[in-house]
């Protein structure tokens, strides 16, 4: 029974967080974006005369686009034109719950690992999952009826099928590295130090993995230098026969692919929740010194390193969107085809050939 | 492969200007939250509606027809401005003036502020120095057209 009641609670709590942050992403791009370009940004919505620098506005959207009309097209396919946002918004939010947020949590006599599905094949699900928002941005085109939501629905799914391709292959060289698809075992084996003092991170051991992985996976994200299913300047996009909550949610599905990305950077490349020399009794310093902690501080840190890598890695995707002017359409397929699936295979020779050397 | 390397130097160049950008600004904005004044601004943005700008003296804004001492209109009804106004918007009636020297007076002068294109001709045309432009008055939205249309009285107020 309490297991079962610890199982919903952790539930709730990750989709909860990931809803709530990917809520403030929006803000986060609005406001990253404006200081970038000598601007302010949103800093108007106010809530009972407080502004608080526009942390309401995310709100006060949301707000909007619950009240608008929700409208369907008299010539779309009805009952598809309906479900495909939620097909895109259901296959993002359920990667949430394999991500690990911290260490196992010792309470009261119970050990709470804070992660919802720590499955063997953590990474393949997630990859899995990210595939499937295909679905709605092809359905989305398709049910649509509208020839330029068929065009954007189209170059959604050729994208994601050749950059889905480059993601996967970048992660090979990390499980030959780490022997394990389980993302708790990945992390943990990210704890370990490098030649005694070095933190034994994803992205020392395979940087040009690192680096495919980051391109590739903002491509899967459909953000500006890779936004050609949307093409806002000419046509608009899959989702242009969406409006109000549907649309919204369209647009939630964006950021939460933002943020599931920051999620993988941090959990495969950056050390997951590790926070550099801080085992689980404290801080052992590779040159001697020693700070022992209590459980629930060093717990409460790795959550908190965990959550600042993340929105690190929102910044850095939000800092890309906000820099680069878009890939044509034959530049993007040749970039994939042509420069990260031959790099990610070379990625994979040359990691199995150090491997083998250094056995 | 070879080219894309190459364009993998301007991308990062490129990303630099923006992170100076950010990081530049992001100083400033954190000072200024602090309460510590100083001469940059984190941004360029002035907030419009609580922190008014300055026109300049010669700033083109709603019309204003000025008066002679016995608070009569300067306006001789010549025309001038009606004439040389593209577009079209200013409507006079004349009215007669026992005075000799004036002659004409105004009974009607309408300014339809919703075709205005605020060109100042007609401060240019004006003979008498009788019309200007320099209320500083430029919220001018209205919620209906009639309550563009401004008349005598309103434009001598």
């Amino acid at each position: 029974m309490i297991d079962t009641l610890i199982l919903l609670a952790k539930i709730v709590a990750a989709l909860v967080w990931f809803l709530v942050l990917t809520l403030y992403l929006t803000w986060l791009e609005r406001k990253e974006s404006a200081v970038m370009q000598d601007r302010i940004g949103a800093n108007r919505a106010d809530f009972f005369g407080y502004r608080v620098i526009g942390l309401f506005q995310p709100f006060a959207d949301a707000i909007k686009m619950m009240f608008k009309e929700d409208f369907t097209p008299s010539f779309s396919r009805r009952f598809l034109h309906n479900a495909a946002p939620f097909m895109a918004f259901f296959f993002t939010a359920v990667t949430i719950q394999a991500i690990p947020f911290g260490d196992v949590l010792r309470i009261g006599g119970k050990e709470i690992k804070l992660q919802v599905l720590d499955i063997d094949v953590g990474i393949l699900f997630i990859l899995a999952m990210l595939s499937f928002t295909v679905y709605g941005v092809l359905l989305s085109g398709w049910a649509s009826n509208n020839r330029w939501t068929l065009l954007g629905g189209l170059r959604g799914a050729a994208q994601l099928v050749s950059y889905e391709v480059a993601l996967g292959l970048s992660l090979i060289g990390l499980v030959m590295v780490f022997p394990s698809l389980r993302f708790s075992a990945i992390v943990d084996f990210q704890g370990d130090l490098l030649f005694g003092w070095l933190p034994k991170w994803g992205i020392l051991l395979q940087p040009l993995g690192a680096l495919i992985f980051l391109i590739a996976s903002m491509a899967e994200s459909e953000r500006v230098p890779f936004d050609l299913p949307e093409g806002e300047s000419e046509i608009v996009g899959f989702y242009t026969e969406y409006g109000g909550l549907k649309w919204g949610m369209y647009m939630f599905t964006d950021f939460m692919k933002v943020l599931i990305i920051a999620c993988l950077l941090t959990t495969l490349f950056f050390g997951g929740y590790h926070v550099p020399w801080l085992a689980a009794d404290g801080f052992h310093f590779p040159w001697g010194g020693q700070l022992l902690l209590p459980h629930g501080i060093v717990i409460l840190l790795q959550v908190l390193a965990f959550n600042v890598k993340v929105i690190f890695f929102c910044w850095l995707q939000i800092l890309v969107r906000w820099t680069y002017p878009r890939f044509r359409y034959d530049q993007l397929m040749d970039f994939g085809w042509k420069f990260l699936i031959p790099l990610s295979l070379l990625n994979i020779v040359v990691t199995a050939i150090i491997m083998s050397v250094l056995k | 492969m070879l080219k894309h390397l190459g364009f993998f130097i301007e991308i990062v160049k490129g990303s630099i200007i923006t992170i100076r950008h950010f990081v530049v600004n992001m100083f400033y904005h954190i000072l200024n939250l602090f309460g510590i004044k100083t001469k940059r601004r984190g941004a360029v943005t002035r907030q419009y509606p609580e922190a008014p700008i300055q026109l300049a003296s010669r700033h083109r804004s709603l019309h204003r027809l000025l008066q002679r001492d016995d608070g009569k209109p300067r306006c001789v009804v010549c025309m001038l401005c009606a004439t040389v106004c593209p577009s079209e918007c200013i409507y006079i009636e004349a009215a007669e003036e026992s005075d000799p020297e004036i002659q004409k007076v105004p009974s009607t002068f309408i300014i339809d502020l919703s075709r205005c294109c605020f060109c100042g001709f007609c401060v240019e045309a004006c003979p008498e120095d009788a019309i200007r432009m320099d209320t500083g008055e430029v919220e001018l939205a209205r919620y209906g057209r009639g309550d563009l249309v401004y008349n005598l009285e309103k434009l001598l107020g």
